[in-house]
């Protein structure tokens, strides 16, 4: 490799640290921000004042009221706690989940894989927020019911990609060696396939942040997550979009909430995956 | 066996999959016909009238064979009665679906006329301002809620300017333009950056690089080559991406009073008529694996290397 390729890769390794501890800890702030809301609101986010209600932006309420005059700027403070950290639970348990149903396929008997990739099968072919939505009906809405009925449609998805990784590893040469060095299967699981197939779905987990915020909001705007008063932002949407046209700020800024949220990680795991792109790393 | 027949065949199971999970799903709803029929119309009756009604829908026989009546009845057209309206769901589902698939079709052929233009200029324009800016209206697109996007347009185009009626009167074409637009933004964000990779894919294969190497111009380059190239891509990408608007549509059909199938099923969910529920979830499932099916046979019998037996490599 010539000498102006290698400078051209260290300047876009440097630059991609940069823009990775950048944007890392903008999404570090966003989550800690979540979890410490209830310290963070400059007002308690369920009180009401109906002297003070549907009161334009002001000094002491920056965000306005809502039509029960509480604090807008605090609700969608507080909204983050639910919205965000519910985000990153499912996503953390999907991706989990369905790791360890791909591995098993990988690794169990023909039988079995194709039982549970055929089960995998059957979710797919349900259009998007479809099944979700039938899901969450028939369990009754609710927080935990919205995030089950999204990880219903979603875990096939990761056990497809950890599968085939794990096909792909298991077909190399060294995994014969480390099997034949005495290695037994859980070891290889844990010490060779695991770390071999973090990277992809990492990228495809933190990829997943911002479009499982989008559709838990989604299926909370149409009453089937968060219930009020408890703040979210897709419920405080839905709440409020009569006043829209009067008071557009208190429809709006639940939105941008999730638009600035969305944004951060989806600029995190792009980042994340250039990261990863062997291209980039020499 | 050819090609149309082999995935014609996988098509079963799918579709037993889907009636299955459909049923399934009532199943566990835990609610029935008779209880959720009276609850409905305000009646307190004895347990024994319950238990007979129920006998006669067949509702205390075992799982498997409810199933079995179950969908020996839908091959026929019966997928049950509303347990609001009374009416028979699948001529419910029926009379909304050609709204829905209205919408659909614009907001498909609306994503067309943006994005495929739109990620060519970008691809060609690599790293340029025009590039970086469609990129970033890309990315913007992307990050957005389609019901934010819906209360943006309703607040500026709708309210403000007052161009456009907020809420739907009816299926006439001003009352689809907003839902259109709203659906096409998010749709049109992921769409361009796919054509873009696709065609800047394209672009750096070796035979681009022969072509212009014998003095071909760009622009034939471009249309007669890399373009009829990128077409297959970018047709099945787009047919992938109709399950993903279908889902929309039921958010913003509900917020514009847009009267489709999407519109419908919120109201089944508010009111919790089950038969509703299941009947577009599994119509929806056979509409989408039908149009992925359709997308799939087209790219087959497009793309020559297959269609004459030439392997892929």
């Amino acid at each position: 490799m010539s000498e102006v390729t290698v400078r051209v890769q260290k300047v876009r390794t440097a630059s991609l640290k940069r823009k990775l501890i950048f944007f890392g800890a903008l999404a570090g702030l966003l989550v800690a921000a979540s979890f410490f809301s209830s310290y963070l609101c400059p007002w308690d986010p369920y009180e009401q004042n109906l002297a003070l209600a549907k009161a334009a932006p002001s000094a002491d309420h920056l965000l306005g009221t809502d039509r029960y005059g509480r604090d807008m700027l605090s609700r969608v403070i507080a909204g983050s706690y639910t919205s965000i950290l519910s985000t990153l639970l499912l996503v953390a348990f999907i991706s989990v989940f369905g790791s360890i149903a791909g591995i098993f396929c990988a690794w169990s008997g023909k039988r079995l894989d194709t039982l549970v990739m055929r089960l995998a099968d059957m979710f797919l072919a349900f259009p998007g927020l479809v099944f979700a939505l039938a899901v969450a009906a028939v369990l009754g809405g609710g927080v935990q019911n919205a995030i089950f009925a999204l990880a219903a449609i979603s875990w096939p998805k990761y056990a497809r990609l950890a599968r085939s990784q794990t096909l792909a590893q298991q077909e190399l040469p060294y995994m014969q060696a480390a099997r034949m060095a005495g290695c037994g299967t859980l070891g290889l699981i844990r010490r060779h396939v695991v770390p071999n197939i973090a990277g992809p779905i990492l990228v495809t987990a933190m990829l997943d942040i911002g479009t499982m915020m989008m559709e838990l909001a989604g299926l909370s705007f149409l009453g089937l997550g968060a219930k009020p008063p408890i703040p979210e932002w897709g419920s405080m949407m839905s709440d409020t979009r009569n006043l829209l046209a009067t008071h557009p700020w208190v429809t709006l800024a639940p939105g941008f909430a999730i638009f600035v949220s969305v944004m951060i990680f989806n600029l995190l795991g792009d980042t994340v995956r250039d990261w990863l792109d062997p291209k980039n790393r020499r | 066996m050819n090609y149309a027949a082999r995935r014609l065949l996988q098509l079963i199971p799918i579709l037993f999959g889907i009636t299955f999970l459909s049923f399934l799903l009532m199943y566990m709803a835990g609610s029935d016909a008779v209880t959720e029929m009276y609850t409905n119309r305000g009646v307190e009756v004895a347990q024994e009238i319950i238990d007979a009604r129920r006998a006669e829908l067949g509702l205390d026989l075992p799982f498997w064979e409810q199933y079995l009546r179950w969908l020996w009845g839908m091959l026929h057209g019966d997928m049950g009665m509303s347990y609001v309206t009374g009416e028979p769901v699948f001529e419910a589902f029926l009379r909304k679906l050609p709204a829905t698939l209205l919408l659909a079709v614009s907001v498909v052929m609306l994503t067309v006329v943006i994005s495929i233009p739109c990620g060519i200029a970008a691809a060609i324009h690599r790293d340029k301002a025009i590039d970086l800016f469609l990129r970033f209206g890309s990315f913007i697109g992307n990050a957005m809620p389609n019901f934010f996007v819906a209360m943006l347009l309703m607040q500026f185009l709708g309210i403000q300017m007052g161009v456009l009626p907020v809420i739907s009167g009816g299926m006439d074409g001003v009352s689809a333009i907003m839902p259109t637009l709203t659906l096409a933004i998010a749709m049109s964000a992921k769409y361009l950056r796919q054509v873009r990779s696709t065609v800047l894919e394209e672009l750096n294969k070796e035979y681009v690089m022969g072509a212009r190497a014998r003095g071909v111009s760009e622009r034939v380059i471009l249309w007669k080559n890399v373009m009829k190239a990128s077409l297959l891509t970018i047709m099945t990408l787009l047919a992938l991406s109709i399950g993903s608007l279908l889902g929309g549509t039921a958010i913003i059909e509900s917020i514009f009073m847009w009267d489709g199938v999407g519109k419908l099923a919120v109201d089944a969910i508010n009111m919790r008529d089950y038969p509703l529920i299941q009947a577009y979830v599994m119509w929806m499932a056979i509409i989408y694996v039908m149009v992925n099916l359709a997308a799939d046979l087209l790219y087959h019998h497009l793309d020559p290397r297959i269609r004459l037996g030439v392997s892929r490599s």
